[in-house]
Parts: structure tokens; sequence; C-alpha cells
């Protein structure tokens, strides 16, 4: 029930910032995010809100999951 | 947006399948079912069914913000315009849900409603200070969308605005889900818990489903995010050992996103809320308290909610409540189409009706 | 005077003189400017014949404007039915108050277009009304073409048949989204609009057996038209579709449908299946198909159906209507 796709942080003011989603950008607002996120950050944006900071190494992380998945059969 | 892109890997796609068609026990059935209707879409629009193994069903959830909303809530709406000059601004979801008369937001708007769709609630201030009447907001979606909601009426009230009113129609999961938990008919394995939801809430909410011995996963929306979501909760379902699982860490803390849960509790409290197809759920609802509560349109405008009842022959309450898939529905694309809908879950875009119709009808 | 008044639209001295300065300055050819009730043109051969109105929101636009948009738009419907096209009509309907400034730069295109494409502006007419009851233009053009090979016959299609798209997909509704500017994206997207007959004038007609452009609707529209007309199906490949990232992106982010979204510079041809890697390759010389892709084929079950990436297959289904953005 909630679209939200990942946008990179290219400026900040107080409680908003300038995403850049694969070169379309728009401002949002930083509120729920207080002092986590910095530029090149990447956020996950849902109705014009940066609701989440993404972890790019759990990222990583998760995808490893599927290699760990495979083993544990084999 | 390798973010995305690595999720939706053709390569890592295929190793998961592989796994999951190896540790499917094959005398078992597997119900698994998705709550979100963003997981509904994703589902249908990757083709996720299709390359499962027979005995693993996915089945739709009542996570359709739209679909659950109460069809007097909706015509409440149409009241307002009626009867008062005001701009309804509103998220794009709702411009073709249709009223008790068959009335839209669209054809309000063909007839020359002021009627605006908005991409943020902030949106709704900019907007107002553009219009010379009221403007009125359609606060609709679950916790992802409730701390949005929360700032714009945080922003109204440290302004001092008195020009612009919410439709207070947000709704949360945890009573909901547990309805599913006790409901006897349902018999679910397990839980592909709302990725987006979980963002802000965080996994607590989902301890419930694990303590009634069902597993509980939060997933992410790409193919990668749901098959392995999907593979854990059989893992956890042929052990017969559960604990509630967050698949989806780069975007989800487990402990949530505490400004969006304080934002939402300052604003709201917990009430009981009707769901469409559903009927009354218990402390399922977000109504605006102390100095919010003059946002409320309600306590602003003479209008109010009818008594709802449910179509006749309409099956929405049984596809909300995972008890039958779209494809069975007797009026599925036969008297209820996504131009025609005839109830609540072929009306929203991620509705599972309106999701099958769109990516499964004629396949 | 720096705005359209109700009296250029009259018919008096105050009409004929904003047909001189305006139109014939910007479109003027020896047809045009003999200014009699009936333009006479001879075609040797079969004539193709369209009309398309034009009123797109904001007029201009990153990739055009309402004028180019109004002759590629018509011409390029002469194109994909197999015609060359030749004259091109031009009705104006103009709220009173709108800025001359602007509508000269308006003409202006319509009039440098139609002369780099060798088109002729033939015949034309221009209305004024009054300012509440229209809030923009609104461009009509008719088009004739000489035909040069029928691509319209759904019997040619058979199965087996490959499908074309000759560009990438889904620019031309999002850059519109972006100029409008109501959800407050900021952008590069560009119109994809552009004159589709420079295609098949380069590379002929060989094994091009139907055509179609893909405008309102997209790709989606148009094929599952045809598919109700000729009583087959097609089968697409999702990795074949070409989408710019920055628009397959900003279609995520507002729950659309690429598939759904409208084009401008779109071809869908159907070729037979042993001239499609030939004409692929010539294709991709061209300026305007140096993004086609062979998309899938013609099969026989009815509808239009999509491998995806993960070798399941899904409905692209006919769009309900307008574009809606999404938050759910």
């Amino acid at each position: 029930m909630c679209l939200g796709i990942p946008g990179k942080i290219v400026n900040m003011e107080e409680f908003s910032a300038t995403v850049d989603i694969a070169g379309t950008t728009r401002e949002v607002s930083t509120m729920m995010l207080a002092d986590e996120v910095s530029v090149g950050d990447y956020v996950l944006i849902h109705v014009g809100f940066a609701i989440a900071k993404m972890d790019e190494e759990e990222a990583a992380k998760t995808l490893e999951l599927i290699l760990e998945y495979s083993d544990e059969i084999n | 947006m390798k973010l995305i892109e690595t999720f939706r890997n053709p390569e890592h796609v295929k190793k998961i399948v592989d796994s999951i068609h190896s540790i499917v026990d094959t005398k078992k059935e597997y119900k698994i079912m998705e709550v979100c209707g963003t997981h509904t879409m994703s589902i249908a629009r990757f083709g996720i069914r299709e390359i499962l193994p027979q005995n693993v069903k996915l089945v739709s959830g009542p996570g359709c913000p739209v679909c659950v909303i109460p069809q007097g809530e909706i015509d409440a709406i149409f009241s307002l315009i009626e009867q008062y000059d005001v701009t309804v601004a509103t998220f794009g979801d709702l411009m073709k849900v249709p009223g008790s008369k068959g009335e839209t937001l669209l054809s309000y708007k063909a007839n020359g409603a002021s009627i605006k769709i908005i991409f943020s609630p902030l949106d709704v201030v900019t907007l107002s200070r553009e219009m010379t009447n009221p403007v009125v907001f359609i606060g609709i979606g679950f916790e992802t969308t409730a701390p949005a909601i929360a700032a714009l009426g945080k922003k109204i009230i440290e302004k001092d605005f008195n020009d612009i009113f919410i439709f207070p129609y947000n709704k949360t999961m945890p009573e909901v889900l547990k309805l599913l938990l006790l409901d006897k008919n349902l018999n679910i394995d397990g839980f592909i818990c709302p990725g987006h939801v979980s963002v802000v809430t965080g996994e607590s909410i989902y301890t419930p489903i694990v303590k009634a011995g069902k597993a509980a996963v939060i997933g992410g929306f790409e193919p990668v995010d749901i098959l392995i979501s999907i593979f854990e909760i059989i893992k956890q379902v042929n052990s017969e050992m559960f604990n509630v699982k967050n698949l989806y860490k780069r975007a989800v803390k487990n402990c949530g996103n505490i400004a969006a849960l304080r934002l939402i509790d300052d604003v709201f409290e917990t009430v009981d809320s009707a769901w469409r197809g559903i009927g009354i759920v218990k402390k399922s609802g977000l109504a605006f308290k102390g100095i919010y509560e003059r946002l409320n349109v309600f306590n602003n405008f003479s209008i109010s909610v009818g008594d709802y009842i449910e179509k006749p022959g309409c099956k929405c309450g049984d596809v909300l409540k995972g008890y039958i898939s779209p494809s069975v529905c007797p009026l599925m694309g036969n008297g209820c189409t996504p131009e025609k809908p005839y109830g609540p879950c072929m009306v929203s875009s991620e509705g599972a009706c309106s999701a099958y119709y769109k990516y499964n009808m004629s396949v | 005077m720096d705005i359209i008044t109700l009296s250029m639209g009259s018919g008096g001295k105050s009409s004929s003189d904003f047909v001189e300065d305006m139109i014939l300055k910007n479109i003027g050819n020896d047809i045009l400017n003999n200014l009699t009730d009936s333009a006479y043109i001879h075609i040797d051969g079969e004539t193709a014949y369209t009309t398309d109105s034009f009123v797109v929101q904001p007029e201009f636009f990153p990739g055009g404007n309402i004028g180019d948009l109004a002759v590629y738009g018509t011409c390029n419907d002469l194109a994909v039915s197999g015609a060359k096209p030749l004259y091109l009509s031009l009705s104006l309907v103009i709220p009173e108050g709108y800025q001359i400034d602007t509508l000269g730069v308006i003409i202006s295109s319509i009039g440098k277009t139609s002369k780099d494409i060798g088109v002729q502006v033939v015949c034309g007419d221009t209305k004024v009304v009054e300012r509440e009851s229209l809030k923009g233009i609104i461009i009509n053009t008719s088009g004739i073409g000489r035909v040069v090979k029928k691509l319209n016959d759904y019997k040619k299609i058979k199965i087996g048949d490959a499908v074309i798209f000759t560009s990438d997909i889904a620019r031309h509704g999002m850059a519109i989204l972006l100029a409008r500017g109501d959800l407050k994206f900021n952008g590069n997207i560009q119109s994809d609009s552009c004159h589709l007959y420079n295609i098949f004038d380069e590379i002929g007609y060989k094994g091009i057996e139907f055509a179609r452009d893909a405008t309102r609707g997209g790709v989606a529209a148009v094929l599952n038209e045809i598919s109700a007309k000729c009583d087959l199906g097609f089968l697409l490949k999702e990795k074949n579709i070409v989408i710019k990232k920055d628009v397959k992106y900003l279609c995520e982010m507002l729950g659309f449908d690429p598939f759904s979204v409208a084009n401008e510079g779109v071809a869908v041809m159907i070729v037979s299946k042993e001239h499609a890697e030939e004409i692929l390759h010539l294709l991709k010389q061209c300026d305007e198909g140096e993004n086609a892709s062979i998309v899938g084929e013609v099969v026989e079950k009815k509808g239009v159906a999509l491998n995806t990436l993960y070798g399941g297959t899904r409905n692209v289904d006919i769009p309900a209507g307008i574009l809606l953005p999404r938050i759910c």
C-alpha cells in the first residue's frame, strides 16, 4: 500500500532535501530522518517524504542471502 | 538505480526460485498471504506466481487502503462537494472510486468541481494559498502514509491556517492482522509483511503472528525481495520454528522510524474503524486528537458517514480476507471491471481484483 | 496590439491582417498565398487522408511545442499508413487575450517544421473565441499523403510475424507531466516527437506488413486495438523493451505503467519474420530509429502478453483511461 523508491540526496536544507531519482529531481521533506542523512545518501521516498535512509551494506548482505539459502540446501 | 536493479536481476531470481523448489515439501500445501497491496501488484507485475512451485499459494490480504474505505466514507466526500464550495485535494488513487450513485471525483471534476491531484500532503498547504475556497484533503493510507499526513496536520496548526481540513481515513495494520490470525477459515502458514509499513512501525507489530505459530517475514517489493521472503516462510513452516524475520534491512530498522511514530502519536489517536468487506475492527483507525481535532472535516461541515450495506453478490470481503482468489469471483470481468467496478477490490489500482484483471485476466 | 482579439477571427480587416502578418509570413507558399476558399492539389496515385486535433497543455514542453506536434502528429499518421505526407490543412481556435508573441512562436514552428519535412500547409482557418470558453489554443491539422504501400490491412498480420517498436517508449507522456509541474518534479525528459516518415524514406517498406503510431494510451492501447481487430495476439519479451532510465523510474515513482504512457515518436511495426533483423539493422541507422527493438511476435492467442524477465507471462492490459499517479 506504499509506493516508495530510492533517490539520492543531491542538496540539503534544514528539513528538506533535493533528491535525484535516475535524473529526475524533487524536493522532499527530511523531517522523519533528523540528522541521519547527508548529501550523497540514498533515501526511500514516499509521498514526498524521505522515510528511511537506504543502507547499501544491508542491501549487499540481503543479496548474500541468496547464496546462503542455496548453500543451505546443498 | 543499483538499489532496485540488483533486486530485479534475473540470475539472482533464478537462484532463489531454484532454492524454493528444492525446499518445498511436495506433500504440503503452503498458503502465504501478502498483506500489502503494493506487494500484490509487484507479484502480479513480475509474474511471481507462475515461477513458484504449484503447492505454494499466494493469497492477497486487506492491505489496500482504498479498497477498505467504507462506501459511506466515500459518499461523504461527494456529499461535501455537493453542498459546499471547497477544493478537494487527493492522491490520484481516489479519482476513480465510485460513490453509491456511480459518481467519481473524475466525473465531478468534469462537471466543474475543484479537484486537485497532489503527490505530497505538504503540497496541500501550497495549494491552499492559491485557492480562494477551503481545501479539504482526503487522508488515506496505512502507517507508511500516516506520518506524512500528521506532518501536514502539524504544519496547518503551526501556521494557524483555518481553511484546510482533512478526511481522517487512515487505518493501521496490527488489529486487522490479529483478526486474520483468529480467523479459523483462513489457515495462512505465513505472512509477507508490508515492507514500507514496517519502515515506520518496525518489527514488533508482527510478534502476534509468530506467537500464533505462523511465519512473519518483512519483505521489500522487488522480485528478489518477494522470493527470499517466500523462501524464509517455507523454511520456517518446514522447521515449525517461527520468528519475525526482517529481510528488508536496507530500508527497515527493527525499531522502525521513531520520528515518524512520534508524528503519528502527536497528531492521532487509535480508534475503532470500519473496514469495507470486513466490518468494524477495533483500534484500527487513526483519528485526530487534541488541538488537531479541528482539522477533521466532519467537525467543520455538515456531512456524515452513512450506513454501509455491501452490494448483493459482491465477494470483496472474501477476497480481502484471503478466502478466495479474484479469479473465482463470478463477477470478475463479468459485471465488475476496472472501468465499471462493482466492489472495492476492483476500484483501487492495487486491489487484488484490479491487479488480477490487469495482469492475469486473459493469460 | 500584443494580444489576440475577437475581431481577428471575425473575417474583416483585422482577420486578413492577422492572416498576412502571422500566417503567410511564417507558413506561406504558392498555394496558401492565394487565400481562396479551397486549395487545388493533384496527387498521382492513391491518397491517404487523416486528421488530428492538438490541445496539449502546456503548449511548450521539452522537445517541442503544440505547433510542431501538430505537424509531426498528423504526418506520422500518414507515414505509418504507408503514405508520403504532402499537404496539411491548419485550423486554429484561439481564446481572446492569447499573447501574440506566443502565437507567433507556435506558427513559426509550424512553418519551419513543415518546410523542413517537405510538407505544405495549403489551407486553413482561424477562429477566436471568448476567453472564458477556452483555456489554451486548439490546433487541428488534416493531412493528405500519397500511398506508397498500404500498411493498414489487418489480414496481412500473420502468426510468427515480428513486432518492432521503432524507439524507446513512454517519453512524451512523462515529458508533458514534468512540464506541467503539478506534481513538482523536475527533470530533463524530452518528448520524442519526430517525423516518422524519415524512417520509411530511409529503410523502404520491404517486409513491413502493418504499422501504427503509438500515441495516447501508449503501446498497450495500440497493440490491444490491433489484436481486437485482427483476431490474433501478441507475445512481447520484457527484456527487449527499451525505456530510458529517467522515464522508467519516474513511472515507478508515480505508479505509471510505461506501456500505457503516450508517445509521439514510436511506430509499432508488424514485419515478416524473415525481414525482421534486417529491418531492425536499417532502423538503427536512422536518427528516429536508434532505439528500435524487436519486442515480440504475433501469436494465435488473442490479447497482449508479456514474457517477464523471470520466465513468467503476464497480461499487458488496455489502459483504462487517464493515467493517475498512485501512492499505493
